[in-house]
């Protein structure tokens, strides 16, 4: 069996005196689709920072692709993983392309520049995220949609096996948020492991085939989609009535709020 | 640019309290690229004019690229080593070195004096600022306020007690070339080019703390790491031009907005361009400075860029708002 890409062992992390996440254990193979779901302050952010190095882990261990976080530099964690972020950036001046650039950071070396071949991924993956148009405008003059979709560029450009989304939906339209999960889908389909945390609950079980629910910073639920996205579970998890039913093009379940009587 | 950097050097030459005729200057110039015998005008043109030229555009290029450096790291427009209160550590460092008389094994220590003077002054002001909330707009500038005036204070305090005149202590504290040539050349070029080299191999790295911290690590930035590099490099430019000049404002400020507007943000050749700017900037200050006066008198230079970076930069702040 190949080394998993995450594995998640006891892990307790989180902020001074306040440990957000308490215990999770938690092993995400190559090429699987993940969503990370949960009420509010369960600790999905946490974990994603965690993941990504910038949150330090408090006790436990985290592996990505078989190598203890902690013993990783910055740039060599930064080829194995990407991270689309929450929040944006606040750099307003700073062209599109050079901001995808900056997700080749990890494969340049110290005195040499940004190469032909780095030039070359980054426009390629803005292509991928359709924002290829944008590349020479200011980073301050996008909208929240065509930032969200430079910033995923940038993501992709960094070419790591791994990629963790936070939200990356949110400030997405419909047809917007369709085309980064189709593009993440096709991602996957040639061994990209994705790990999104997502708010929409359909949408994530509408693309990921895992599913993993955090609460009160434990794990509350994980398994395959068609298993655990029940009424039963969901209802437990959000504390209020759902009902499931399936998609009727696609047959994925899909949640269905109930209103309180 | 560069020719624009050539063509200053050479029409700075000209200039002087001591009347000389374009011909004498050329005359000098052939001397000097000919290795001929020492005259009057030679003198006068090589070691007063053109040592005192390269010292203030030296100067000017080290003040704007550590300007350009805090503006970006601390991501905060009003940030340069003068608002920041590091020119006045560093100009502390340097009187008291001066004051003491400290040597090291026959060499002058002020240029190590300034370092540690720009370095604590930083710290205090960070520490502040970060006390205070976090490096905020406010905060930092408010640090620096205290610190300069405090440290301001204390110059001319030491300045008092090792009996210089008055007029000696103002031309410290509001910059000046007075006096200075090749020598001070000397004394400050190994600190700007070892400065200089670290802040430009990390200006990739400032680009992308842009991001935030937390970002930039994501993408593989060390960022502890780049963040002291380029304090480190930044104030040790601030040090160099200090120890040489005294304390200079605005040229930090005004120089890498002016570039960034023209040129865009990317650090490295904002950082490059800066470098010259601020370098004829200074120069042509220092060039009004010695000769607005009649009768052989001078003014600080610091009087001179303060005069005309104060209102640019009121103007530069005015269409920044509207844009």
């Amino acid at each position: 069996m190949s080394v998993p890409m995450i594995e998640i062992h006891d892990l307790t992390a989180g902020y001074k005196d306040s440990p957000v996440l308490r215990d999770i254990n938690l092993t995400v193979s190559e090429g699987e689709f993940t969503g990370i779901l949960g009420p509010n302050g369960s600790g999905k952010t946490t974990l994603i920072r965690a993941l990504s190095g910038v949150l330090p882990v408090v006790s436990g261990m985290i592996r990505i692709a078989g190598h203890d976080i902690r013993g990783l530099s910055p740039k060599v964690r930064a080829r194995h993983c990407a991270t689309v972020a929450q929040k944006n950036p606040g750099l307003s001046g700073v062209r599109a392309l050079s901001l995808v650039l900056m997700g080749r950071y990890p494969h340049v070396s110290f005195l040499g520049g940004y190469s032909d071949q780095d030039h070359q991924r980054a426009q390629e993956a803005m292509k991928e995220t359709n924002s290829l148009h944008l590349r020479q405008r200011g980073a301050g003059t996008l909208s929240g949609g065509e930032l969200q979709r430079v910033i995923t560029a940038k993501a992709l450009a960094q070419d790591t096996r791994l990629l963790l989304l936070d939200e990356a939906a949110s400030n997405l339209d419909v047809a917007r948020t369709l085309d980064l999960y189709e593009l993440l889908r096709a991602r996957n389909a040639s061994n990209l492991t994705v790990l999104t945390v997502a708010h929409d609950l359909n949408l994530a079980a509408l693309y990921c085939r895992r599913l993993v629910f955090l609460k009160n910073g434990s794990v509350a639920a994980d398994g395959p989609t068609d298993e655990i996205f029940t009424s039963q579970i969901l209802s437990e998890i959000y504390e209020t009535p759902l009902a499931v039913a399936a998609h009727p093009l696609t047959g994925a379940p899909q949640a269905y709020l109930v209103p309180r009587a | 640019m560069a020719a624009a950097v050539a063509f200053s050097v050479y029409a700075a030459l000209f200039f002087g309290s001591y009347p000389l005729p374009a011909e004498a200057i050329h005359q000098a110039i052939a001397a000097m690229l000919q290795g001929q015998a020492e005259s009057q005008e030679l003198v006068i043109v090589r070691d007063i004019r053109l040592g005192r030229i390269l010292l203030s555009f030296l100067t000017g290029a080290a003040l704007a690229v550590s300007g350009g450096v805090f503006q970006g790291l601390l991501r905060n427009p009003l940030a340069d080593p003068f608002t920041l209160g590091i020119s006045s550590g560093a100009a502390c460092g340097a009187a008291l070195s001066l004051g003491l008389g400290w040597t090291l094994a026959g060499f002058s220590t002020l240029p190590l004096a300034a370092l540690g003077g720009a370095f604590a002054a930083m710290a205090l002001v960070l520490t502040m600022s970060r006390l205070a909330g976090d490096f905020s707009r406010e905060s930092l500038v408010l640090g620096g306020i205290v610190v300069s005036t405090f440290l301001g204070a204390g110059i001319a305090l030491i300045k008092s007690l090792n009996e210089e005149s008055v007029a000696a202590i103002v031309f410290w504290i509001m910059g000046s070339f007075q006096g200075r040539g090749f020598e001070h050349v000397g004394l400050m070029l190994p600190y700007m080019l070892v400065g200089g080299t670290v802040v430009l191999l990390l200006a990739r790295e400032l680009d992308i703390l842009g991001l935030g911290a937390e970002q930039a690590a994501q993408v593989g930035v060390s960022v502890g790491r780049a963040r002291i590099g380029l304090l480190v490099g930044a104030g040790m430019l601030t040090a160099a031009a200090v120890s040489v000049s005294g304390i200079i404002g605005f040229v930090g400020l005004v120089v890498p907005h002016l570039v960034r507007m023209l040129i865009g943000p990317d650090s490295r050749p904002l950082l490059l361009f800066s470098a010259l700017g601020g370098g004829i900037l200074l120069l042509w200050s220092d060039v009004l400075a010695r000769t607005i006066l009649s009768h052989g008198a001078e003014l600080p230079v610091g009087v001179v860029t303060a005069l005309f970076g104060g209102p640019f930069f009121c103007l530069i702040m005015a269409k920044g708002r509207k844009a």
